[in-house]
């Protein structure tokens, strides 16, 4: 759904700068290229990583690591599972209500979602050659220790039902 | 022929990786490379429009009109209209990345375009629905409205973090990677 408006204004954007200037438009799209070519190695290793982990870390290996634990140390476990992987939503949320349902505490699918989303360590690659080692380290581990308040909160919101 | 090769050469190590491991695990090898070929998969659907859109913005829009609604002293104006775009986009973090690099071409706060990776990591609108379904209304309100504050702190205390030279270092780099 998103991908089809995506593509739709993407479309209309560029038939609208070809009504106006074609030769800037040749420019844009050239531009658009060389910064995907750029970046591409960065890219096809990230996705050669996430394959992998995806193929180690499927549901059931994740729903072993978190489900049994509680407490903070399964928090724990869950941020550090959520920070490394880079799943898909389609897939991450169906397996986080999974793992709610195999007995995993709100406390830890909160960390898990919270790092999931914040947390890249497999996009870091990508991530340094904008950013910097620095930042990009800096700007994980603010997320990853902010996803702990996330579970906490949730765990206390959600989970006190 | 060497420079391709040079510059991917984590990508074939990576790849020469996978390879071994599937001749000791055969099932976990093909399973990792039959997810790899599903992600090759979506990032060719989505990542396509994302770099097009940049390009085009990188051309048509003004670094002065950037400046004004982003921009230093864009107030909190910069600020919604980061989290409205990061939240509005679709594709993988990965993604935001390179559109962070134009925005930081023209002239957009350092605070905002972290704000703008912030969200398009996020409170992406679609993922919310698909988290409210799987998680439930009330998980996902409770985590959208914690990690809102949450991002804006992290932007500002990482842009805190570092010095006006290392900034300016960022930006520079910036514009070598759009040309």
């Amino acid at each position: 759904m998103s991908t089809y408006i995506l593509y739709g204004v993407t479309l209309l954007l560029l038939a609208l700068s070809f009504k106006n200037d074609k030769k800037k438009t040749k420019m844009s799209l050239k531009k658009a290229w060389k910064a995907f070519e750029n970046i591409l190695p960065e890219f096809l290793v990230i996705i050669l990583l996430v394959g992998t982990l995806l193929a180690i870390l499927n549901p059931e290996a994740i729903s072993k690591i978190i489900g049994g634990d509680s407490g903070w140390f399964g928090v724990l476990l869950a941020a550090l599972v959520g920070s490394i992987t880079l799943i898909p939503g389609f897939v991450a949320f169906p397996t986080a209500a999974m793992l709610l349902q195999n007995g995993a505490g709100y406390m830890q699918i909160g960390a898990f979602v919270s790092t999931l989303m914040m947390v890249g360590v497999v996009t870091m690659p990508v991530e340094i050659r904008y950013f910097g080692r620095k930042l990009t380290f800096l700007r994980n581990g603010l997320a990853f220790l902010f996803s702990f308040v996330v579970a906490y909160v949730i765990g206390k919101a959600v989970g006190a039902l | 022929m060497m420079v391709l090769l040079k510059r991917y050469r984590v990508f074939l190590a990576t790849f020469g990786l996978v390879l071994i491991m599937t001749l000791i695990n055969r099932p976990l090898g093909l399973e990792a490379l039959s997810i790899t070929g599903f992600s090759l998969k979506e990032m060719l659907l989505v990542i396509p429009p994302v770099f097009i859109l940049l390009g085009l913005l990188d051309v048509w829009v003004p670094r002065d009109t950037m400046i004004k609604y982003m921009g230093e002293g864009s107030g909190l104006k910069g600020i919604l209209l980061a989290f409205f775009i990061g939240s509005a986009a679709a594709g993988p973090l990965y993604g935001a990345f390179p559109v962070a690099g134009v925005f930081m071409k023209k002239g957009v706060k350092f605070s905002n375009i972290l704000i703008f990776i912030g969200a398009w990591s996020t409170t992406k609108i679609p993922m919310l629905l698909f988290e409210s379904t799987a998680l439930g209304v009330k998980f996902a309100m409770t985590r959208l409205l914690i990690d809102i504050p949450g991002i804006i702190l992290i932007a500002y205390a990482s842009s805190k973090a570092l010095a006006p030279k290392e900034i300016r270092q960022i930006y520079e780099n910036a514009e070598t990677m759009i040309q």
